[in-house]
């Protein structure tokens, strides 16, 4: 074998076969055991799936679906694909079948790869109308064993196949990853399409290495880093994280029981490398919570204590900022009785690293994590740009940017706030859509991202909103949506909000409640309710979010430029906004102009000083029926703060 | 969705027969000369209005009660009395309409309790666990986790019974039975008070049981979508009589069943 260089994915995966053969690569929690696969083992493992692969005449070029929670097996599909000239496209395992068929159809996909018999269930019935489907191939057998129809493997069988296939040419596949290109697709990922259809992005192994080879470098990710894989493999993140650096530097990747169980795989895992969206740090801070108001006097007492004390210095010392010693000895006691055991419960005793993006984080959740010890940082990207375009430095990290530009990338601000970037790790384009390719890169290669921000004095990039959605008031005042939503949504009892005010005189404002928080707060004072719908509309909890409301105002009032966008009304929706209702896309953001269309008679109520609204609304359940959910909505004021920014100003 | 409730198994012959069954509480005639088998791998239904003495069948099938006239042949062998210790010696296990589980002990410990007649070292043994002992318990334990992953509530392993929802109540009531390695699987109302995607998971466990593990059922179940998606065969008992007995189709066609259970305006 000569020498090579490292650059796709096969190839990547041969070296660290070579190079640390008996250093785990991948492990997956199964009958309550962790097992696990080295390098060598998954090489040969990838090998089979791609012979086999091979053997039922997937071909260059071709698109590979993968659809299932994170398990080894698909992530070594992708691989084989690789090795094979293959594209893989992992989708979103919640997706409805009309979904998958669009990708189906749209990538002209004749292979797919199922976890199991619920993922299975769904391709069969996409066959029926895009028989352009030629094999299903899954992981798990179970209730699979009645399934006749010849296009239906396991991948064992797939594998037996490929195995056969090695003992015939054993250099077959050598040869196919030799034929392997760095400027080829690696991988489609379809983007959550919070505007319009979903599209392909096609990024190719160059970029997708790039982006691996910079974030490895910045945060210094070796062969010893362990992951947990939690999060869908259709997202740009996981395939950065959970597959590109983990091939690049060599890292374990862990694959939890199922999703129930992360919290308890993350715990024994303990990893040192972590990734979460801002939802999944509010949501255990709110665990943290709920757990903290149960129990004892003396524990509540000295969390509150302790957590004064890292509110005030935890973040600095972090930071290797100079605190005094009084603080600093009270940190350290505060570390060894609760920020310490409440590392451990998080399972973040071991955490060196840990990223947030793909929404805004409140800064005091944000803040929160830092104090306690973890190196929670923020980096900005998208799928287009292999989530790699700013990362925020060790030692140098603000609450309100994302970081500096990460190596090898330029940002520039366009004149229009809109923040353009040009790297090498950036996607080619979008399947099939020259069109829209062409509107998002521009002629100096430039790809322009939507979202609207500035770089502030020490060169750190600082994003408010999407530029399609900041708007102005009616009086002019400069209106960011996004940046009004996250404030509210950091308040634990507030899941979802959607704030009203593009033209508008005033900002209103649409909550979901977080049911899991607030119905612990009302069983704690006996208020009774029947469910979700019930409890959004107690007089108490109206009282409750009201309270939330008007702090966030009062931070809002704190901002000159932002004073005016305080809520004066809101409502809390009588049920919780859904991915499967089109609400959220599966990334879970809020498609504003589809909500606003949707419920435009409350927002109609909103404006016109009604105090109460009805309204019914239809629902998708999870098996796909469809029901109805109606209620009269109670709609309050909130008390609004003069601007006090002024006086500064002044 | 997938694999209905015929997806290619073979039903074998009668494991269970039931003839002339009759049971008496003083003057309250719960079960009147009641006869009907079920066949190795096939999942028979019981349903009835309130009273009509689908509870009753159960117990007499796994000994709880003994009927005054009749006979139980189980896996070829006759009997007339048997205590329910022997019926789940033979293997015959169930769940109960309402949960019987040991509210306090983790979900891992209440499926074990399920191995219990399968444990073979003593009492002392086990409480020392010394070297067989642990052995066996190891083997007992990995029979469990495949129970465990089996019904997905690997979640839950070390949380107690009693803080659990209803529905994975009724699924960890399941496992429990199921860790006997059941022949014969007796569910009373499995889905009883639970919402539609419970059960719908609850349906989906009881085919997958059915399919996988090759065990006989005999449930009795109040939603009639449930019990003609999945059944192979249902017996309709009114006032402890047998008035209906077919695959569900017949059942739904059967003037007596309409009449006296669905409704005349179906």
């Amino acid at each position: 074998m000569s020498e090579r260089s490292l650059d796709t994915f096969p190839r990547l995966l041969q070296q660290h076969a070579a190079v640390r053969p008996e250093h785990p690569a991948i492990r997956e929690k199964d009958l309550g055991i962790w097992q696990s696969w080295n390098w060598s083992q998954v090489a040969a493992e990838v090998r089979a799936l791609a012979c086999g692969l091979s053997e039922l005449g997937f071909r260059r070029g071709d698109s590979l679906a993968i659809i299932g929670d994170n398990r080894p097996r698909l992530y070594w599909a992708m691989t084989a694909a690789q090795c094979l000239g293959g594209i893989p496209v992992p989708m979103y395992q919640d997706a409805v079948a009309l979904e998958l068929e669009y990708v189906l159809q749209d990538a002209g996909i004749r292979f797919a790869i199922a976890e199991d018999q619920e993922q299975v269930d769904k391709l069969i019935e996409c066959r029926e109308r895009s028989p352009g489907l030629e094999h299903i191939l899954y992981d798990d057998p179970r209730g699979l064993r009645h399934y006749q129809q010849p296009y239906i493997r396991s991948l064992d069988a797939v594998q037996e196949l490929g195995r056969g296939r090695i003992a015939r040419q054993p250099a077959f596949i050598d040869a196919e990853i030799d034929l392997g290109k760095a400027e080829d697709v690696a991988i489609m990922l379809y983007t959550s399409g919070t505007t319009g259809k979903p599209k392909g992005v096609c990024i190719t192994h160059s970029a997708l290495i790039n982006a691996a080879r910079g974030g490895c470098g910045f945060d210094r990710l070796g062969p010893d880093e362990e992951i947990l894989s939690y999060l869908p493999m259709a997202w740009v993140g996981d395939n950065l994280f959970s597959y590109a650096q983990s091939l690049l530097a060599g890292f374990t990747v862990n694959c939890p029981e199922s999703g129930e169980t992360v919290m308890t795989d993350m715990r024994e895992i303990g990893p040192t490398y972590y990734f979460a969206p801002p939802r999944v740090f509010e949501n255990l801070l709110t665990q943290v919570m709920i757990r903290i108001e149960d129990a004892g006097a003396t524990k509540r007492w000295m969390f509150h204590y302790f957590m004064d004390v890292a509110r005030r210095c935890g973040a600095e010392i972090l930071d290797g900022k100079r605190v005094g010693s009084g603080e600093r000895m009270l940190y350290a006691l505060g570390n060894v009785l609760v920020y310490g055991p409440l590392r451990n419960v998080l399972g973040m005793s071991r955490v060196r690293v840990a990223y947030t993006a793909g929404a805004a984080i409140g800064p005091d959740l944000f803040r929160f994590y830092r104090s306690i010890g973890i190196n929670l940082k923020q980096l900005y990207g998208s799928t287009e740009t292999c989530a790699y375009v700013c990362l925020q430095q060790d030692g140098k990290i603000k609450l309100d940017t994302v970081g500096i530009p990460a190596p090898g990338v330029e940002v520039r601000i366009a004149d229009s706030g809109e923040v353009l970037v040009k790297s090498g790790a950036m996607f080619k384009e979008y399947y099939k859509r020259p069109d829209a390719t062409a509107e998002t890169i521009d002629a100096d290669g430039y790809f322009h991202t939507g979202d609207a921000g500035f770089f502030d004095a020490d060169g750190q990039l600082k994003i408010i909103d999407r530029a399609k959605d900041v708007g102005k008031l009616a009086n002019g005042a400069i209106y960011a949506p996004n940046y009004i939503e996250n404030k509210l949504k950091f308040f634990s009892h507030i899941r979802e909000a959607v704030a009203f005010g593009h033209g508008r005189d005033m900002v209103c404002a649409f909550i979901n409640i977080d049911i899991g928080a607030v119905g612990n707060w009302a069983e704690r004072r006996n208020i009774p309710y029947s469910g979700y719908t019930d409890l959004a509309q107690k007089g108490e909890v109206y009282a409750l979010v009201r309270e939330c409301v008007e702090k966030a105002n009062a931070e809002l009032a704190l901002d000159p430029a932002l004073s005016a966008s305080q809520v004066h009304r809101f409502l809390i929706l009588h049920k919780e906004l859904d991915p499967d209702d089109d609400e959220l896309t599966r990334t879970r953001k809020v498609r504003r102009n589809f909500v606003a269309e949707k419920y435009k008679v409350l927002i109609d109520a909103l404006y016109s000083g009604k105090t109460a609204q009805f309204i019914e609304t239809q629902v998708k359940f999870e098996d796909g029926r469809i029901g109805k959910v109606s209620a009269d909505l109670r709609i309050e004021e909130a008390k609004t703060y003069p601007p006090s920014g002024v006086k500064k100003a002044a | 969705m997938g694999a209905g409730a015929n997806g290619g198994k073979s039903i074998g012959g009668v494991v269970l027969g039931l003839e002339g069954i009759s049971l008496a509480f003083g003057g309250v005639r719960a079960l009147q000369n009641v006869s009907f088998d079920v066949r190795e791998h096939e999942i028979r239904a019981i349903i009835g209005p309130n009273g009509a003495g689908k509870s009753s069948m159960l117990n007499v099938i796994n000994g709880v009660y003994h009927p005054q006239e009749g006979t139980v042949t189980f896996n070829g062998v006759k009997r007339r009395d048997v205590n329910t210790h022997e019926a789940a010696a033979q293997g015959i296990a169930r769940t109960f309409q309402n949960i019987a589980l040991f509210k306090g002990m983790s979900v891992l410990d209440n499926i074990m309790t399920g191995r219990n007649l399968r444990m073979k070292s003593g009492l002392l043994a086990q409480a020392i666990r010394i070297g067989p002992a642990e052995r066996e318990e190891l083997q007992h334990r990995e029979a469990v986790e495949q129970i465990i992953d089996f019904l997905e509530i690997q979640a839950y392993r070390r949380t107690p019974v009693g803080r659990l929802p209803y529905g994975l109540q009724k699924r960890v009531d399941l496992a429990r039975a199921l860790a006997m390695e059941p022949k014969l699987l007796l569910l009373d109302e499995p889905m009883a008070g639970m919402n539609v995607e419970e059960k719908q998971d609850m349906c989906r466990f009881i085919l997958d049981v059915n399919d996988q593990f090759g065990t006989t059922i005999v449930l009795i179940e109040h939603d009639m979508g449930v019990v003609m998606d999945i059944s192979d065969r249902v017996i309709v008992l009114d006032y402890g009589k047998k008035i209906g007995d077919g695959t569900p189709d017949e059942v739904r066609g059967n003037q007596a069943v309409i009449d006296a259970y669905l409704g005349v305006s179906h």
